[in-house]
């Protein structure tokens, strides 16, 4: 659509020609609000099934332009803890939605050892798909820039050290979060 | 379709890999490709149908065309000009 207003005089703007010219530049703002560019991601599992999903998003944020930011309350600490190799896991206790082999009671799953083999089971089964390992994601999302926030609140009742966690995390509360939150329009709780 | 027969400036191989880093590695070929360069993507992960041209809209790229190839797929993807 093009308006001729050189016509002196001659104009006339229907209510549709408006229509379209506001749908225009409200589809214009959008595309440069700010907030369409940034995800801020609470973390707050510390297992090994529920550290791929934060991961996983904001690698996918970043390699879509966007500003990206995790942010890790209690366990899910876990995942940026320089330990985590060793600290994340998962267990089939509690959780009747896991695939097992074959059906066990949790009596059984839960004695010593068991945790440690689901574990295995699971880096296994996922590596052998081609599922990126939980390193390589956390190497993803440094080298993209996305911001890796640990929860001082939790970092302080769970007696951690700020020298506990990997390189590039920084500290946070409740605050920042919501400081980076309201700037964004995708905010999730995982 | 702009045109049917696409050639490609360089090809990138993500057979093999899973969500979400057929897209990271989509992200960082382009990142570094011309504007209206073409890459090649070999993809086996059955998500990067809907994945890599969500990517590309929001990205300002564009999949110019994208087909099945036996047991994987080929997109053919156009870095856009710089918007903003």
């Amino acid at each position: 659509m093009s308006i001729d207003v050189s016509s002196g005089g001659g104009l006339v703007l229907t209510h549709e020609d408006v229509r379209q010219i506001v749908r225009q530049e409200v589809e214009r703002a959008l595309k440069r609000d700010p907030a369409a560019r940034r995800a801020c991601i609470i973390a707050s599992k510390g297992t090994l099934d529920w550290a791929y999903p934060p991961l996983i998003l904001a690698s996918a944020a970043a390699a879509a332009g966007m500003d990206a930011a995790v942010f890790f309350t209690f366990y899910g600490l876990n995942i940026i803890h320089k330990d985590f190799g060793r600290r994340v896991k998962v267990s089939p206790v509690g959780n009747p939605a896991m695939p097992m082999p074959v059906p066990m009671a949790d009596t059984f799953t839960g004695l010593p050892g068991m945790k440690d083999m689901a574990t295995a089971m699971m880096k296994t089964k996922f590596k052998r798909k081609g599922v990126a390992a939980l390193e390589e994601l956390l190497q993803v999302c440094r080298e993209s820039s996305v911001r890796l926030i640990a929860c001082a609140l939790t970092i302080e009742v769970f007696g951690f050290k700020e020298s506990d966690f990997i390189e590039g995390v920084e500290f946070g509360g409740a605050g920042a979060f919501m400081s980076e939150a309201r700037r964004s329009h995708v905010t999730l709780f995982i | 379709m702009a045109e049917l027969e696409v050639g490609e400036d360089m090809v990138l191989d993500c057979r093999g890999l899973r969500c979400p880093m057929p897209v990271v590695r989509i992200g960082r070929e382009v990142a570094g490709m011309g504007a209206g360069q073409v890459v090649k993507v070999l993809a086996t992960d059955r998500g990067a149908v809907a994945d890599v041209p969500a990517w590309a809209a929001d990205t300002g790229n564009e999949v110019v065309t994208w087909h099945e190839a036996g047991d994987h797929l080929v997109f053919y993807i156009r870095k856009g000009f710089a918007e903003d």
